[in-house]
């Protein structure tokens, strides 16, 4: 097995996982068409072989360049993709979510799917990797994972709620989970995200390295929005419903303005 | 060896004969012992529910066992019995329909298939079970959980208090802290609170424009008396509300809840209006976290999760059908089991 792993070609990896993606939104569509969907093991194993087969790639990338593998846009979102499912893994099971399996993994495979289609055209290798910037970078993506875990977790909370307030649910009302718990589990991944965030903030500033005042802009205004956001919610001056549909807004404004900032200013994601 | 099984339930006696026949778990291990004294029959399990009394049983003569009980419950209760009486494979799939609550009165109910088991651990316990009911009661289980989740037999809820009950539930997640208030003391809104306190609600509120039918009420199911009068400045406090006054006109308003959801931070509300004519407005379920459904509403989804359940026995039927084949050839392995004296 460790010796067939080590001759697998590392593009074969990506394509593997991007097959298992591929068949856990298949599984969850074709359930959702024959009203059988039975979300469950099928889709945690399936999503799990995805993340596994997607390490092996960015272990081997990484090692071959000897930096973390976040230079190109597609290995940006490939890594993005792999932290969603990675937060997937964990929260399904701890909160035993499993239909969270069909509505993370189309998310999962269309970045991956991007991420196959775009050139890989690489950023030039600067003569000494700084780590605390590695650091900055890794743990940003990381952290966006987080979040777009909360913003999965937020469209299955609108979905139930819309489901609820029709007075007519149809066979998904069944398998989501109640809205309380996809609020804390909403709530909970926002503040994992914004702490990782946080931190990651602090890692790019130590080394003093030069930042675009854009990037520096931008990625304040979305910090800020996830404080501001957090912050009417303990307050109680907005509810949960609210609370998903900034979830949701925030993360997907970050996915559309990061990859066109970051050809803007041709800079280190 | 055969495996039989001898009984009667809601659809071959009324609920008068029925409970006549109802066996209690004191008197069901001296009626398992006698049955046993009987010549042929080496092991049995006794399934007595609000619904059916039934006999499961591994024996040699079939027609003799059947005999034996039918003649223990004559004596019972002084009267003939209407038995049914299926041997292998029929008994096999019958055992198999009602642990997966095909053959029960509400169509894939689940509480029977907890009963089957009670049933079972209770003549384990007394060791009059033998290794071919062991493998049958086995094989029961694995195929009524293999049916709940595979089939939509379970799915939904199929009354008016288990359908308010699994709506609270995709609100509140667990029901234990839910606060419930009641207005109107009449039998309906008893039955759905009784149903809300069966998955948990501790907290219960009851108010009524007969204060003395509120206590009453209050009294019974172990909750609060409030006087008709207070009821609106409660709304901040509770999750739930459950209403069927006698009212002639609507008695929640949006402009009456409005400035209570200020108060009530984000919280969400679950209003049930079991009244006619309606007590509230129906425009409330438009205000944000304020779920309302009404009698028509619950009513609709559980005729819905009926037909969802019907349409399910086909495929559940086939299951079992594949289960029966595959227990048969089990005991065609075993040699012990392939001979009978009379069947």
């Amino acid at each position: 097995m460790t010796c067939c792993m080590r001759h697998l070609p590392f593009q074969l990896s990506l394509v593997l996982s991007t097959l298992f993606y591929f068949s856990s939104c298949l599984s969850s569509l074709l359930g959702f068409r024959s009203r059988g969907l039975r979300p469950g093991r099928f889709d945690w194993m399936v999503i799990a072989l995805g993340v596994l087969a997607q390490s092996w790639f960015l272990m081997t990338q990484g090692a071959m360049e000897h930096a973390c593998p976040i230079r190109t846009l597609p290995e940006v979102m490939i890594f993005l993709s792999w932290a969603i499912g990675l937060f997937y893994l964990v929260v399904g099971t701890t909160y035993r979510i499993s239909l969270m399996g069909a509505f993370s993994a189309p998310l999962i495979l269309a970045l991956q799917s991007i991420a196959l289609l775009l050139p890989g055209a690489k950023m030039p290798l600067e003569s000494s990797i700084n780590p605390w910037i590695e650091l900055h970078a890794a743990l940003s993506l990381i952290a966006f994972g987080a979040f777009g875990l909360a913003s999965i977790s937020a469209i299955m909370f609108l979905v139930q709620e819309k489901q609820l307030k029709s007075q007519h649910p149809t066979t998904i009302f069944h398998y989501l989970p109640p809205m309380r718990l996809l609020e804390a589990v909403t709530l909970r991944l926002l503040w994992l995200g914004w702490v990782l965030l946080s931190i990651s903030f602090a890692a790019g500033w130590l080394p003093s390295h030069s930042i675009s005042g854009m990037k520096f802009g931008i990625s304040l205004l979305v910090w800020g929005s996830y404080v501001l956001t957090l912050f009417l919610y303990h307050k109680h001056r907005v509810g949960a419903h609210h609370l998903a549909l900034m979830a949701i807004l925030i993360f997907f404004f970050a996915l559309m303005i990061f990859p066109v900032m970051r050809y803007i200013s041709g800079l280190y994601f | 060896m055969n495996i039989f099984c001898a009984g009667l339930n809601h659809r071959t006696a009324s609920l008068q004969i029925r409970e006549n026949f109802a066996v209690k778990q004191e008197e069901m291990a001296e009626l398992l012992g006698r049955l046993r004294a009987r010549d042929g029959l080496s092991g049995a399990v006794m399934l007595s529910t609000c619904n059916r009394v039934e006999l499961y049983a591994s024996s040699l003569c079939p027609l003799q066992t059947l005999d034996g009980f039918h003649t223990i419950l004559k004596e019972r209760v002084g009267s003939d019995v209407p038995l049914y009486y299926h041997t292998t494979p029929e008994a096999v799939r019958h055992l198999f329909r009602v642990a997966s609550g095909l053959d029960s009165m509400v169509l894939g109910e689940t509480e029977i298939f907890g009963q089957v088991k009670k049933a079972y651990s209770f003549s384990v316990e007394r060791g009059v079970t033998t290794r071919p009911l062991h493998r049958l009661f086995q094989h029961t289980f694995r195929v009524a959980k293999q049916l709940r989740t595979e089939t939509q037999i379970t799915r939904g809820a199929s009354s008016i208090g288990s359908v308010a009950v699994q709506l609270a539930e995709k609100i509140f997640g667990q029901l234990d802290d839910c606060r419930v208030m009641i207005l109107g003391a009449g039998e309906v809104s008893e039955r759905t609170a009784r149903s809300l306190q069966s998955r948990g609600v501790r907290s219960l509120i009851v108010s009524n424009r007969h204060y003395d039918k509120a206590v009453t009420l209050a009294a019974q199911i172990g909750g609060m008396a409030l006087h008709f009068d207070h009821w609106e400045k409660n709304i901040r406090d509770v999750d739930i509300i459950i209403s069927a006054t006698g009212a002639p006109h609507a008695i929640l308003t949006v402009e009456k809840l409005q400035p209570h959801l200020r108060h009530r931070r984000g919280c969400p509300l679950f209003i049930i209006d079991l009244a006619v004519p309606r007590d509230v407005e129906p425009s409330i379920n438009k205000m944000q976290g304020v779920f309302l459904y009404d009698i028509d509403s619950l009513q609709k989804i559980a005729s819905e999760s009926i037909d969802i359940r019907r349409q399910e026995i086909v495929h559940c039927e086939s299951l079992i059908a594949q289960h029966v084949r595959e227990f048969l050839l089990w005991m065609r392995k075993n040699p012990f089991m392939s001979f009978s004296c009379c069947s």
